[in-house]
């Protein structure tokens, strides 16, 4: 029992670790340009596939693709921003929104246009489980988890350090005050674009390296996305690091008590349970 | 052909249908859902098995679907009531996915992914395929009708003006001593069970229903009708799901126009234009083909309809 309990906490781990690159991504979007782009979705999807290629075409190591899977994800982000959202975001942030679903769809099927329907997997070394105290932890898993720390740190240090990082959290945190001091608000727009959408990419792939891809990869990781977001308080990125967590590692404990099969909607009951009783998130709406 | 146009006829007034309960909740109350294939499913699924599993009669399980959707949706609508619409665009997005993967899972009941087939519809195998669908269709256009009517008068109702007002302000509509959270939660009941009715016709007419069909592409559909047609009108629900279903079939000929890709490349690129059509129209023509005219309410004079 406890072997067992402890192997899901660790499966959790990893999962939410790893979930928690695409949902800084979801959330630090939101608390800058202030609406929910579902297109981390579409965009888990295509950095998933730019590593890909990257990895299967180009013979690069995973660890080295997944960069290629935050470029190209994080350009497509700021260009679909720029031109397709951008201009609707002064009718509303909900016209965005709906703007967005659509966009998730053109996007996924761009991909599916190009790379059919069919799972495909990464070209990984294969290795060996290990055997930790009764507890199986593939080498895999443990590279795609330092791959999310190591993609997270380089984000806190980014946003504790640099004039951009600190300009982001400046409009996140108020807008008018930072346009009062000089921030151009669309610089720090595309930049969190980029990077959002970037890290939604990155994590996409994360997510195929421990199984495999198809063009419904993102939009498989919404619920769970959400979910870490909004437990964490929508706009909050460590938020979003404890909402992925306790997503995560909630996920898998949930099925001791109720069976796999209700893994997948774990997320959704996540959201209602903290709207009920703790609206804005275990952290609070604050940026950083 | 006149089989495939009377199908496309009822899949419009389906469509119709569900702009009809969109525009409640979008176009009146201004509240997003992006989840209304949740909905839609949700209905879809209360009534097979309350038809098929059960032996009721349809009538019955379409009311129950109305009502139980009507349910979730007043759910929704309250948990989410007091925060801002960003969060009811994602608990209705995750309530449509939360739908699609219990109907995948709980194979007790919905038998998972397979779906359920042979699900009962009016006269149906007593007369041929073709009265049938003709019976459906004329089933389909009675539904469309009343609701347009109920939802004309719910426009002009006191509470559509609430609505309205919410939906411009609900700050000011506050002050003026309205409830908005039970106006609000009214709406989406209203709106989601007109969505769960809207299943129900839909799963008893095609007569199978599986998890596979109730993808968000179907959300996109039915904004993208009430946003052509005009978000706010009635009108402009019903056309726009005509529009909708006319456009969708005519990317089928797709195939003559950019011939040599496979199948899956056609597919793809109709989804591309109908997703891509919603941003144009919201680009463009926000408001829509016939954009909602501002009713203006005078006090009742004398021998004047106001």
């Amino acid at each position: 029992m406890f072997a067992e309990v402890a192997q899901l906490i660790v499966n959790g781990t990893v999962a939410g670790t790893i979930l928690a690159v695409p949902a800084i991504g979801f959330t630090a979007i939101y608390g800058v340009l202030r609406f929910p782009n579902f297109t981390v979705a579409s965009h888990a999807t295509i950095g998933a596939f730019a590593g890909y290629v990257a990895n299967v075409q180009f013979g690069v190591p995973a660890w080295g693709a997944v960069a290629f899977a935050f470029l190209i994800a994080g350009i497509s982000g700021v260009l679909t921003d720029e031109f397709l959202l951008k201009p609707l975001r002064k009718t509303g942030p909900l016209t965005t929104a709906i703007a967005s679903v659509a966009l998730v769809i053109v996007l996924e099927n761009v991909v599916r246009f190009f790379f059919g329907n069919d799972l495909r997997g990464y070209d990984l070394p294969i290795f060996r489980d290990w055997q930790v105290v009764g507890i199986r932890i593939g080498p895999q898993q443990v590279e795609n988890m330092v791959i999310a720390v190591i993609a997270m740190a380089i984000l806190f240090l980014f946003l504790t350090f640099t004039r951009m990082g600190k300009a982001m959290r400046a409009v996140a945190d108020n807008p008018m005050l930072a346009s009062i001091k000089g921030i151009n608000a669309d610089t720090v727009g595309r930049l969190v674009s980029f990077v959002g959408m970037g890290l939604a990419g990155l994590g996409g792939m994360l997510i195929g390296l421990d199984t495999s891809i198809d063009p419904l990869t993102g939009f498989r990781a919404i619920l769970p996305i959400f979910a870490a977001a909004v437990v964490g308080g929508l706009g909050s990125i460590p938020g979003a690091v404890v909402g992925a967590l306790t997503v995560g590692i909630g996920e898998e404990l949930s099925i001791l008590a109720l069976g796999p099969e209700y893994r997948s909607v774990f997320g959704f009951f996540a959201i209602l349970f903290v709207l009920l009783f703790r609206p804005r998130g275990l952290l609070g709406e604050r940026a950083y | 052909m006149e089989n495939y146009i009377v199908a496309m006829v009822t899949f419009a007034g389906i469509y119709g249908i569900m702009a009809l309960g969109l525009n409640v909740i979008w176009g009146m109350a201004g509240m997003i859902n992006l989840g209304l294939v949740g909905f839609f499913a949700f209905g879809a699924y209360t009534t097979t098995l309350l038809t098929k599993n059960l032996g009721l009669p349809i009538g019955l399980g379409m009311a129950a679907a109305f009502a139980a959707t009507a349910v979730a949706g007043v759910g929704v609508a309250l948990i989410t009531g007091r925060m801002r619409g960003d969060y009811l665009a994602i608990v209705t997005l995750g309530f449509s996915e939360t739908v699609r993967i219990g109907a995948s899972n709980e194979i007790w009941l919905t038998n998972g992914t397979d779906g359920i087939s042979g699900i009962p519809g009016p006269w149906r195998g007593e007369v041929t395929p073709e009265t049938f669908n003709l019976i459906y269709l004329g089933i389909v256009s009675a539904f469309v009708l009343v609701i347009f009517t109920v939802m004309q008068r719910v426009r002009h109702a006191p509470l559509g003006r609430v609505l309205r007002a919410i939906r411009d302000d609900d700050q000011v509509t506050a002050v003026a001593g309205k409830n908005v959270i039970m106006h609000k939660a009214k709406a989406f009941a209203l709106g989601a069970g007109v969505l769960g009715l809207a299943g129900a016709i839909y799963a008893h007419y095609v007569s199978y229903i599986a998890p596979d069909g109730f993808v968000p592409l179907i959300t996109i559909y039915i904004v993208l009708a009430l946003t052509a047609g005009g978000t706010g009108n009635n009108v402009g629900a019903v056309v726009g799901a005509l529009l909708v279903v006319f456009f969708m079939e005519s990317t089928r000929f797709l195939t003559e126009v950019v011939p040599g890709l496979e199948a899956v490349q056609y597919a793809a690129l109709r989804e591309m234009l109908i997703g891509g059509s919603l941003i144009a129209i919201l680009h463009f023509r926000p408001t829509g083909l016939f954009p909602e005219r501002i009713v203006r309410h005078e006090p009742a004079k004398e021998g004047q309809k106001s």
